[in-house]
């Protein structure tokens, strides 16, 4: 800031209120700062349920129970969790590289085909062979979607958020075509729609739920040793800060760039898999179902640490189950739980925006430092 | 091996009605009525019997056509109801309202408590996870039994019926079905789309009458409702031609209004329709026209422009459905009404409707309820030309059901 500036003239320009980085605040006060912001969003979510008429702590309680009453609660949360989990790691990865990987749900649902296929057309195989194959497929498939927009943006400089939401459609209407078109279920009179997988297919469950989410555990501590005590893992994060710096270093960037992107596609791509083989047991357009887009979320509000994403893709599993609890047994329309799942990620995201930044007001610039 | 088993078990149920189309013969009618059991009744029990035979194994048969129920009778305060509805009921006209309409009828006719009802409403029909989420919500709550009202609910209920053998799942449209605790309902539409039609046919003065279809030829439940409304046309003005428009979705207000826009301006002035919202009503009566509504008497959304309205009263199957329940005669078999037992009709007519209309369509409803003709007798020529049924002939339920993939010599299609 020019301090020889005309201070008079500065005052008139100056905005009513503006943003200044705030100096590094304590452990502790973050910590107060985001249970301060939980706080307020549950005090906004409830005056919202408030004048729908009815009762806030009723229906937050029973959210919580609803995500959680029984074993079959649990197991269904479990299974909101699962894909969510596995989609925040992989898009980790590419976010640690700061790259913005936009396409995790085009990434999972061509996991999806990729292992669809095999699930159709090769039932008979061995069911372990035939879940390998399946896998090995999903995270190619993924790791291929997620490799294009990286070829492109390390050949070319291309724009890699806008290539990545693009090839989401490109996916999404992949799965359009093969349900109307060539994987059309035989037997369903003309409705476009993939059949069910035969059991040799599905995943086995353990504990009521489909072993995913035994695959989603190993991905957070893999992911976690991955990115702190690995080489590679220390590569994305010299590239993430700093291209040049990684150059200097004598790093490849161009190789970590494709390679990152492409585990983080194919984490996304075996989460697509497991989704279609563990959860729908087919293939329908619906297959990631956001889930992709809701994973970025998961995975900046977590500061893109696979432990602490394991936890809030837990609360948004709950947060989603319980909602869905609520909405039948007090009629309130499911959209009202979108509306107030919209109101709590709009103060916890907000918090994280008062954690580096603060406002000033006019006429208290000099503060300001 | 699940797809051979859904195979046979759709086999099993084309040959059942097969085996069954048309008859109508005196002995099991009184049988039936003897029972004094609902008139819906009457035609489940001629036309599924079998069907629980091959399906079930021959375990269900019990001597002469009288119905053995296959699951243990629920009393009545032990019933727990979920519904699991494609959109929600509130939207008011369509679809998910009409079945609503039925669940709230059979409260009324059974004298249900509002808690034995659970309903999950906006269940997305692509999203299987999400079908399965909100059954087994129902279940948790203690639910026996499950009403499905959408198509795509059908594989996911198929499974859960093999995993939760105690509780009751029943299937809205669809053709799968297991014989005991997996069922399968829908009825003869296209008798109420036939007498629409007339009333549409005596209306045009362009000759040129529209018709919203929600899926293609591909699709037989559609087509074959899009061919018993143009025959009805067909039946009091040879001359009209009917023009028809495919939405690919079951429900897309906003592509169901484009193509009743489209129709309109080919110059149609009867907006026919089989799709879930009233927008082509809408689009209708914006343009100075007229239509047929589907699903609920569209008169209340569009008054100056709906003839009538092609409906469901799905209570009677639910009030028959939840009555064999409580009463241990549930047979697990598919449901298949029509006009006669009252579950599906047409909407009064409109005041606007051409001389005549009355006279004409109480005709044929006398001869469809008489049981001496039904919409798909007699000689029948396709648009290419081709004969599907002779003179004499009539073709049997699975045709109706599975088999329509032709379009009525006077529809006129892309």
């Amino acid at each position: 800031m020019n301090r020889n500036a005309n201070i008079d003239s500065r005052k008139r320009t100056e905005p009513l209120l503006r943003v200044v980085k705030r100096a590094e605040l304590t452990g502790r006060q973050i910590v107060l700062l985001r249970l301060l912001a939980v706080l307020l969003a549950l005090a906004a979510g409830g005056l919202f349920i408030l004048c729908l008429g009815y009762n806030p702590v009723a229906i937050y309680t029973r959210i919580l129970s609803g995500a959680t009453r029984s074993p079959m609660a649990i197991q269904a949360t479990a299974k909101i969790v699962i894909p969510l989990l596995i989609t925040s790691l992989g898009v980790t990865l590419a976010f640690k590289m700061r790259f913005w990987n936009i396409g995790a749900e085009g990434q999972i649902i061509m996991g999806a085909i990729f292992a669809s296929y095999f699930a159709l057309f090769h039932a008979d195989w061995n069911h372990w062979v035939l879940l390998g194959a399946m896998a090995l497929a999903g995270i190619l498939g993924g790791a291929l979607w997620g490799l294009v927009p990286a070829f492109f943006k390390a050949r070319y400089g291309t724009n890699e958020t806008l290539f990545t939401l693009m090839l989401n459609y490109i996916a999404l209407y992949l799965i359009s075509w093969l349900q109307d078109g060539p994987w059309r279920d035989p037997g369903s009179q003309g409705f476009g729609k993939i059949a069910r997988f035969d059991k040799n297919a599905s995943l086995n469950k353990v504990f009521g739920v489909h072993c995913g989410w035994i695959v989603a555990l190993v991905l957070v501590a893999a992911v976690f040793i991955y990115l702190r005590y690995t080489k590679q893992g220390y590569e994305i994060s010299v590239v993430g800060e700093s291209q040049e710096t990684a150059r200097y270093a004598g790093m490849n960037v161009r190789k970590i760039l494709l390679r990152t992107m492409a585990l983080s596609g194919g984490i996304c791509g075996l989460g697509g898999m497991i989704q279609a083989a563990g959860a729908d047991i087919t293939l329908t357009m619906g297959v990631a179902g956001g889930v992709g887009f809701t994973a970025i979320i998961v995975a900046w509000l977590s500061q893109l640490n696979p432990v602490i994403i394991l936890a809030v893709s837990s609360l948004f599993g709950i947060l989603e189950k319980g909602s869905s609890v609520v909405q039948s047994d007090f009629g309130l329309s499911t959209d009202c739980a979108d509306v107030l799942q919209g109101i709590i990620l709009f103060f916890i995201l907000g918090c994280e925006f008062f954690i580096r930044y603060r406002f000033v007001g006019r006429g208290h610039g000099e503060k300001a430092k | 091996m699940k797809k051979a088993l859904s195979l046979v078990l759709a086999l099993a149920m084309v040959l059942s009605l097969t085996a069954c189309g048309g008859k109508e013969d005196g002995k099991t009618t009184t049988a039936a009525q003897n029972e004094g059991t609902t008139a819906a009744a009457q035609d489940e029990g001629t036309t599924a019997a079998p069907q629980g035979e091959t399906a079930a194994g021959g375990e269900t048969e019990a001597a002469g056509g009288a119905k053995a129920g296959v699951m243990p009778a629920i009393a009545k305060e032990d019933l727990k109801i979920g519904v699991i509805h494609i959109t929600d009921p509130a939207e008011g006209s369509g679809y998910t309202y009409t079945h609503d309409q039925g669940i709230v009828g059979m409260q009324e006719n059974l004298g249900l408590s509002d808690d034995q009802i659970v309903r999950k409403n906006n269940v997305d029909d692509s999203n299987a996870t999400e079908i399965e989420t909100a059954i087994q919500e129902c279940l948790e709550e203690g639910c026996n039994v499950i009403f499905a009202t959408s198509w795509g609910f059908m594989d996911t209920c198929e499974a859960l019926a093999d995993e939760y053998p105690e509780v009751i799942f029943s299937h809205g449209t669809g053709y799968k079905s297991n014989g005991v605790n997996f069922n399968n309902y829908f009825g003869r539409i296209y008798q109420a789309r036939y007498l629409s039609g007339i009333a549409a046919g005596l209306k045009t003065e362009s000759n040129k009458i529209g018709y919203v279809a929600a899926m293609g030829k591909d699709n037989s439940e559609v087509t074959g409702g899009c061919d018993a409304f143009a025959m009805g046309v067909y039946s009091v003005n040879p001359d009209a031609q009917i023009y028809v428009r495919v939405t690919n979705s079951w429900f897309d207000p906003e592509g169901e209004t484009q193509a009743a826009n489209a129709l309109l301006d080919l110059g149609c002035d009867v907006i026919g329709q089989h799709c879930d919202t009233p927008n082509p009503q809408l689009a209708a009566e914006a343009a100075g026209v007229w239509g047929v509504g589907y699903n609920s008497d569209m008169s209340k959304d569009a008054p100056k422009a709906a003839l009538t309205s092609v409906v469901w009263d799905w209570s009677v199957y639910y009030t028959y459905a939840v009555e064999s329940i409580m009463n241990g005669t549930w047979t697990g078999e598919n449901y298949f009404a029509g006009l006669k037992e009252g579950l599906v009709d047409i909407a009064p007519l409109a005041d606007f409707c051409a001389e005549g209309t009355e006279e004409k369509i109480s005709e044929a409803k006398e001869k469809i309820l008489s049981g001496e003709w039904d919409v798909f007798s007699g000689l029948i020529e396709t648009n290419e030309g081709e004969v599907v049924c002779e003179e004499g002939q009539t073709l049997d339920d699975a045709t109706i059901t599975g088999g329509i993939n032709w379009y009525f010599k006077n529809i006129v299609a892309e």
